[in-house]
């Protein structure tokens, strides 16, 4: 049964030229960005190798005093734009997907437990999951991001970025994977093979991730995807803002807030191609989960 | 179903009791965001050495700790703080040395002129952008504003305020890209909305702050509407020989609101916490630019402040939203909603 349920899948997949299309946006993105050491022309890190004279070179055409070429143009400092968007696709990327994973893994376990157990943990997790559903999540986010860069020596907050980063955005987006868990849990409690593994005196953390779990991933897969595109943006905020990923180690969102500073002299460049970088991974992230949502909705079946 | 035939505002024990459920809810989640706040102040890093510096004397920080009440047990600490949050004293700012409530008071003018402009924008047009796609329903003008309105919907607020300064600071100079231009005091208010250039300061940052919340709205009431201009009174006020526009202005458009309202009415709540980053964008002097700044300098007075305060501001507005949900639709308020 397996099998044909994966072919469905993939049935739906290879008919849904959206899906097809930005699929293939994301991994060409993904791939560009994991292999950003490897391909990217220059190394934007390493300080030393940058040339003063090349700041500002505008894209597809030679620098006016060193003539060197840079396809998308330089930033003020002279850093390859190509360069700094591949390793700043790679931190936004790396910051999504770790903080969509914590996210998962804490929303997960907190919905199954409150829904199996019930009573006062589903009660407590469930009235901290609606006092938080109060306030956006940009705001928690920005909230965490808060309290851990005072819990952290001022001389480290760079060096945590990062880290501070993954725990903010996810601690602000398990309450999605909580609900659908719980309520999915409710129902799969009662059902049959659960009663049946009680019997077998199976232990009850074996229920739940063992048996429970497996019958709800659909709903977590895609809340997940939808909640990639929402960490990737959230991302690009705070770094925007200054209190995500630093200058020295920027993110997508970093280099947007840089290219701002250009825009009204005329550097147009340092601002459009990030953003439209943020974009199209955004983007393509919300159409796929648009139509892993449809495709394994059962009711559109 | 006797409530139907009573005035707007009827009064009745069902109601009475509903408000008060909620009043008790509201008042416990503000307490619990209290708490947070306290912990913040008490926890995260050290209260006397953010307020004395590095360079104070034992005898200074054994003073000002005691002064703090630092030394009492936490429970009276807590209560305490929330004392002082009643009376409107959210301590000093750790960075500037003033005191937080007279930091808000200055800047909350600015945040919720920007909001309620924004919102306005957002009904409004959203709104009449909704019955209008609604209505024309296949006409190429409805379908574009359609279609436009994905794109903004995708499109992050911060990227779409750095747009709308590019092409109308930047390229056509029409409007300011930052500040609020010039203010008036009138007591104790500071407005941007009485001067030519406070209003145009307005136009970029109330756009950018009420252009999701509109593509939101009218989505919202265009399928509400679309829904509703099914319903058998409609079809039947259509074989009446009711003139089209009335039918749609008397009968369609005031059963779409109902949705609407709840929406819209959260949508404020955040209107105003989205503000932090249209605030930064446009650096509009606002409590959402404050609360950033206090974030980047971990000024945790400052941010336990905001965090109270919005708290407060979106309690509030679930209430009313809640309140006007009784108002306006019968059902609930007679009690007969939970009887079906």
């Amino acid at each position: 049964m397996g099998n044909w349920w994966q072919s469905d899948l993939f049935y739906s997949y290879r008919t849904n030229p959206v899906a097809v299309i930005s699929s293939v946006v994301f991994v060409v993105l993904g791939l560009a960005a994991l292999f950003a050491p490897w391909i990217s022309p220059t190394n934007p890190f390493d300080a030393g190798s940058l040339n003063l004279m090349n700041g500002f070179t505008p894209p597809f055409s030679a620098n006016q005093f060193t003539g060197d070429y840079f396809v998308l143009g330089t930033d003020d400092q002279g850093r390859d734009l190509v360069s700094a968007m591949l390793y700043g696709m790679r931190i936004s990327l790396m910051v999504g997907i770790l903080a969509v994973g914590l996210a998962m893994v804490l929303g997960v376990t907190l919905g199954l437990v409150a829904g199996y157990r019930g009573g006062w943990v589903d009660a407590v997790v469930m009235r901290l999951a609606d006092v938080q559903l109060t306030f956006p999540s940009i705001l928690i986010a920005m909230l965490v991001a808060g309290i851990a860069r005072g819990l952290v020596p001022p001389d480290q907050r760079e060096g945590m970025a990062t880290i501070i980063l993954i725990l903010s955005i996810g601690l602000s987006d398990w309450v999605q994977f909580a609900r659908t868990v719980r309520s999915s849990t409710l129902l799969e409690k009662e059902k049959e093979y659960v009663q049946a593994a009680r019997v077998l005196g199976r232990s009850h953390l074996a229920i739940m991730f063992r048996h429970i779990l497996p019958g709800i991933v659909s709903p977590v897969l895609v809340i997940a995807t939808i909640s990639l595109a929402l960490a990737i943006i959230a991302e690009a905020t705070l770094s925007f803002l200054g209190v995500g990923a630093p200058p020295t180690e920027p993110s997508l969102g970093t280099l947007i807030r840089i290219g701002q500073d250009f825009l009204f002299a005329g550097e147009w460049w340092i601002l459009l191609f990030p953003a439209l970088t943020l974009l199209l991974i955004a983007l393509s992230v919300n159409l796929l989960g648009d139509w892993l949502r449809d495709a394994l909705n059962p009711k559109l079946k | 179903m006797a409530g139907n035939s009573h005035g707007l505002f009827v009064w009745n024990g069902h109601m009475a009791l509903i408000i008060i459920q909620r009043l008790l809810q509201s008042s416990l989640v503000l307490l619990l965001v209290a708490f947070v706040a306290f912990s913040m102040f008490r926890f995260v890093g050290d209260p006397v050495e953010n307020l004395l510096g590095q360079e104070a004397t034992l005898e200074d920080r054994a003073i000002l700790t005691e002064r703090l009440g630092l030394n009492d047990p936490l429970p009276v600490q807590y209560i305490r703080f929330v004392g002082k949050v009643l009376s409107w004293d959210f301590g000093v700012s750790y960075r500037t040395g003033v005191p937080v409530a007279d930091m808000i008071s200055e800047r909350l003018p600015a945040t919720l002129e920007l909001a309620l402009i924004s919102a306005i924008f957002a009904m409004v047009l959203g709104i009449s952008l909704g019955v209008y796609t609604a209505i024309n329903r296949r006409g190429w003008l409805a379908n574009f504003v359609m279609s436009t309105s994905l794109i903004g919907v995708s499109l992050p607020t911060f990227l779409i305020g750095i747009l709308l300064i590019w092409v109308f600071s930047v390229e056509l100079g029409w409007l300011p890209s930052f500040g609020r231009g010039e203010t008036t005091d009138i007591g104790g208010w500071d407005t941007g909305l009485l001067t030519i250039e406070g209003l145009r300061s307005l136009v970029l940052p109330a756009v950018t702050l009420g252009l999701y919340q509109m593509t939101l709205i009218m989505r919202l009431v265009r399928s509400e509407m679309l829904e509703v201009l099914r319903e058998d009174y409609i079809r039947f006020a259509f074989a009446r020989g009711l003139h089209t526009k009335s039918i749609h202005q008397r009968h369609a458009v005031p059963n779409t609101l109902l949705p609407v309202i709840t929406v819209a009415g959260l949508q404020l709540g955040s209107i105003i916490a989205f503000a932090i980053i249209t605030e930064s964008v446009f650096q509009w002097p606002g409590i959402g630019l404050m609360f950033i700044n206090a974030v980047y300098f971990v000024d945790i007075p400052v941010m336990s402040a905001y965090l109270i305060l919005v708290a407060l501001m979106f309690v509030t507005i679930n209430l009313i939203v809640d309140m006007a949900y009784f108002a306006i639709d019968p059902r609930i308020r007679s009690g007969a909603g939970g009887g079906k």
